[in-house]
């Protein structure tokens, strides 16, 4: 076990140097700099523009720009912001706690719809209840959330008035106050993502499920008389969970990582926002460094799926 | 009416035998719009009334008690410090901590915030030759910290933008100008040659003035990592709280303020990102919002907002001009390794008949009505504002069988596809611009038009981050006009044209050799332009510097090679019962000490 979990990790060092490569190699190929603006401002002279490029180090070819990037982020230092001049680690951090309360909140929403739903409608295929899940599971999966972002406002708070559309970090109250208000501003957006997702877990589990519920031993679990809420989480549930933790688990950096789309429609600052202008205005290390932790994630959490079939099924040995 | 007439008028009004409203009127009659005469007498230095009735009247007669005053910006800031931040987002948000000396008005007059008064040769702060300005500061101006405002922060600002260790974004207005220290409370601004346009260093958003006391140890490389780059101590109405870089800026009323009665509101939160729609939305329909920056927003959708009686649309006309170019060199010859280079000549765009039909085929009133709606009025001049150098000689005219009859006439007949030819010369055009809805409908307006006069245009879009980069390797850039025409809007900063017209003379024509920097992009070439431009960095007259600029404008635009389409003015939204105090020519914040809520 140990042994298989050091493999794992050596393995991860080239596929992260392989990836930190790409990922330098397309920004630099990307046209445009951070100061874009400058450029059509007549009040600037061209060469103040240069002075500054080259004053960031921008000039330099792209493979002394990227050792340079790799020592220091081997070091620790992750680099400034070229637009903002703050360090990299101090925004991503910054965001870190909205983008885990909403994100994270949104994910735990949907795999409590997923589990419950998935589970009762497998085990009851082709009932009123399935019929009605599997209808809504596709609407909710087949309308993106950038449309139901916006129908949930134009009806909760344009026609409704009762939520605000527009998330606020700074909010004044305290205590319950504090909460209520944080509530009624997360509500939307956790509800939006966790519903698309709960509505793609949903059909995943209910096929997982279905495909255990026919085999052999739980005919046998319950020709042995075992009461059928004990077959269902003991035989048919842990069985079929190891597609669905693979899913999960592969969706946990997003967690992190954010949802652009969503984000910008509520302009929640979470990570997703602040990848998407790092984009678009060409701040290349904070680019780098959002996307870099976002690619160790998924490769921390591979590992995490791997180790975690094995436990849901013993079967599966580590070597 | 002649400049001698317009003289001796404005002479008859400073002797007082002729009143203001005497000269307003017969102004009008000679069909010169009551803003442009007061222009004319504010910048003949008659007026004393003019700065006062630039700014609204302000009705709190207590400092605070405002409340909260809320700003959606759809861009977020991410950085406060006005000799870094690029971008209007940046320069605003610094705006609402640092002041300049003064700041510009949106009629283009002067309005002053830590000067004690505005330099006019009246009192003695303008040289007569025009080689220096000298400021007087206000004596009871404090930085946030309770440190005195004085001229040593002045004189250091400049210091600091000059330096190029430092790589300030403004370092282009002060590196060519000389400050000194006269007292604790004057500063004198020299320049190298008489300057017409004085107003630059330590005005509006680049004169932002930055305290010495806590940027002193930071004059150099390290100046980006000073830690009052994101914890402003300005002078300004109010005091820092928090900042949030790419999401919200809050701040405090500050009880010191050096202007009595303000400000009004008790705090002021700045909220970014998201888009401009929902920003609208915001303020106009939920009312969560008092002020909504920049609505790009089709005004049809404004309209509908609008319905909902909360919040009104504010419409600020600027310089800022949407133009199509038809290049003067071709780009599909390549001499010294770049295309559109100055040794060729376009085959087409150079007889004269050609671009007065492209001129004839755009539908300027369409563009208004279905495209832009207020947010782009229909314009005949390339130089729209301050109004005093609006030019009163320019037409526009849609006629599709005016340009056919000029294109029979020069001999360009059609061919069996439709499209008109000369001597092998097709009129065939690649037409570019960026990616941009209202853009990509009205090249089809356009192509439409061409089509019904035998010319054929190519249309082509690209992403307003490639268009508008200084990629030297990339060829689609505007800078480099690889194509027949182009259309973009152009951005006029200041309330002086100098640096806006200079897009036009000959020096500064786009080119290989000067990496596609040049501003001239169009390649325009004309001596008459180039003779009066320079006429013009000298000429300290503002009557005849005026008369300089509506020249220049009726060259180019009588050229055909620029054909302006319509103006972009600023739109904002705010709530029904705001006074914002809103400039054509200053930072959105210029003056939030203003702002008042009407109760």
């Amino acid at each position: 076990m140990l042994q298989y979990l050091i493999r794992r990790l050596l393995i991860a060092i080239p596929s992260l140097l392989g990836i930190s490569v790409i990922l330098f190699t397309v920004l630099a190929l990307a046209p445009g700099d951070p100061f874009e603006e400058l450029a059509t401002n007549p009040a600037i002279p061209p060469d103040v523009r240069a002075h500054l490029r080259a004053s960031l180090g921008m000039d330099d070819p792209v493979h002394i720009r990227y050792f340079a990037w790799l020592t220091s982020m081997l070091r620790g230092e992750w680099g400034y912001s070229f637009v903002s001049r703050i360090p990299v680690e101090q925004l991503i951090l910054q965001r870190l706690p909205t983008t885990i309360a909403v994100i994270g909140l949104s994910q735990i929403l949907a795999l409590c719809i997923a589990l419950p739903v998935g589970v009762f409608a497998a085990t009851r295929p082709y009932s009123l209840f399935d019929q009605v899940a599997n209808t809504l599971a596709f609407i909710g999966f087949s309308l993106p959330t950038f449309f139901t972002g916006l129908l949930l406002i134009l009806l909760f708070s344009i026609h409704l008035g009762w939520l605000p559309f527009v998330f606020r970090t700074d909010i004044e109250a305290t205590g319950w106050r504090w909460w209520w208000e944080m509530f009624r501003q997360s509500i939307m957006p956790i509800m939006v993502l966790g519903l698309f997702q709960g509505a793609a877990w949903t059909r995943y589990v209910r096929s997982a499920v279905l495909d255990v519920i026919r085999l052999d031993h739980v005919t046998t679990a319950r020709s042995k008389g075992l009461p059928e809420g004990r077959v269902t989480t003991r035989h048919i549930v842990r069985n079929a969970m190891i597609p669905v933790v693979t899913l999960v688990a592969l969706q946990m950096p997003a967690v992190f990582g954010g949802a652009i789309v969503t984000e910008q429609i509520f302009r929640v600052p979470g990570i997703g926002s602040l990848l998407i202008t790092a984009i678009l205005s060409n701040d290349t290390p904070v680019i780098m460094g959002v996307t870099f932790i976002f690619a160790c994630l998924v490769i921390f959490f591979n590992l995490v799926a791997d180790i975690l079939y094995g436990w849901l099924d013993p079967r599966i040995s580590y070597r | 009416m002649t400049e001698d007439d317009l003289r001796q008028m404005i002479g008859r009004v400073q002797r007082g035998s002729l009143s203001r409203r005497g000269f307003v009127k017969r102004m009008a009659a000679v069909g010169l719009t009551a803003p442009m005469a007061t222009q004319l007498l504010a910048v003949a230095g008659v007026s004393s009334a003019a700065s006062a009735q630039s700014i609204p009247n302000y009705g709190p007669t207590r400092r605070g008690g405002g409340g909260a005053l809320k700003i959606l910006y759809w861009q977020a800031p991410t950085l406060l410090n006005p000799h870094f931040g690029s971008g209007t987002t940046n320069s605003d948000a610094s705006r609402v901590f640092y002041e300049p000396l003064a700041g510009w008005a949106t009629d283009g007059t002067l309005h002053p915030i830590l000067a004690a008064e505005v330099p006019s040769v009246d009192n003695g702060g303008l040289a007569a030759d025009g080689r220096s300005v000298t400021w007087k500061l206000k004596r009871d101006a404090k930085w946030h910290d309770g440190q005195q405002f004085s001229a040593d922060d002045v004189v250091f600002n400049w210091e600091f933008a000059k330096n190029p260790a430092v790589a300030a974004v403004s370092s282009g207005s002060y590196r060519d100008v000389n400050v000194v220290k006269v007292d604790d409370f004057t500063v004198r601004v020299e320049f190298n040659q008489p300057t017409p346009f004085w107003a630059d260093a330590f005005v509006a958003s680049i004169g932002q003035l930055i305290p010495k006391h806590l940027f002193k140890d930071f004059v150099g490389a390290n100046a980006r990592d000073a830690p009052t780059n994101l914890r402003p101590v300005g002078t300004s109405a109010y005091k820092f709280v928090s900042f949030a870089p790419g999401d919200n800026l809050r701040a405090e009323l500050n009880p010191n303020y050096h202007k009595d009665n303000r400000p009004y509101f008790d705090t002021l939160e700045v909220k970014g990102g998201g888009d401009a729609v929902s920003a609208a939305r915001a303020v106009l329909q939920t009312g969560d919002f008092d002020y909504a920056w920049n609505m790009q927003v089709e005004d049809a959708i404004l309209k509908r907002l609008e319905e909902a009686g909360r919040g009104k649309v504010n419409i600020v006309e600027n310089g800022n001009i949407e133009f199509v170019q038809l290049n003067t060199t071709d780009p599909n010859q390549e001499v010294d390794g770049e295309r559109s280079s100055i040794k060729t000549e376009h085959p087409a765009f150079r007889d004269p008949a050609v671009r007065q039909a492209m001129a004839l085929l755009v539908d300027r009133n369409a563009l208004e009505q279905h495209i832009y709606g207020r947010g782009g009025p229909a314009t005949s001049n390339f130089l729209n504002n301050p109004p005093r150098f609006a030019s009163p000689n320019t037409r526009w005219e849609f006629s599709i069988q005016k340009a056919n009859e000029i294109l029979d006439r020069a001999g360009y007949v059609r061919g069996r596809d439709g499209i008109r030819a000369k001597d092998g010369v097709r009129l065939k055009f690649l037409f570019q611009t960026s990616v941009n809805a209202p853009r990509q409908r009205t090249q089809a307006v356009y192509k439409q038009a061409a089509q019904r006069a035998g010319i054929d245009l190519e249309l082509k879009s690209v992403n307003g981050s490639v268009f508008f980069s200084s990629d030297v390797a990339n060829p689609d850039t505007y800078v480099k006009l690889y194509a027949d025409m182009q259309m973009y809007t152009t951005t006029m900063p200041q309330a002086d044209p100098e640096r806006f017209m200079n897009q036009y003379v000959s020096w500064e024509c786009s080119a290989k050799a000067n990496n596609w920097q040049g501003r001239n992009i169009v390649r325009f070439r004309n001596d008459e332009y180039d003779t009066i431009f320079r006429q013009s960095q000298g000429e300290l007259d503002p009557v005849k510097r005026a008369a300089l600029f509506i020249r220049m404008n009726d060259l180019v635009v009588n050229s055909n090679h620029i054909i302006p389409l319509v103006k972009r003015p600023l739109v904002s939204a705010s709530l029904n019962n705001l006074r914002p105090v809103l400039s054509a020519w200053d930072g959105t914040t210029w003056l939030l000490s203003d702002w008042w809520r009407q109760t």
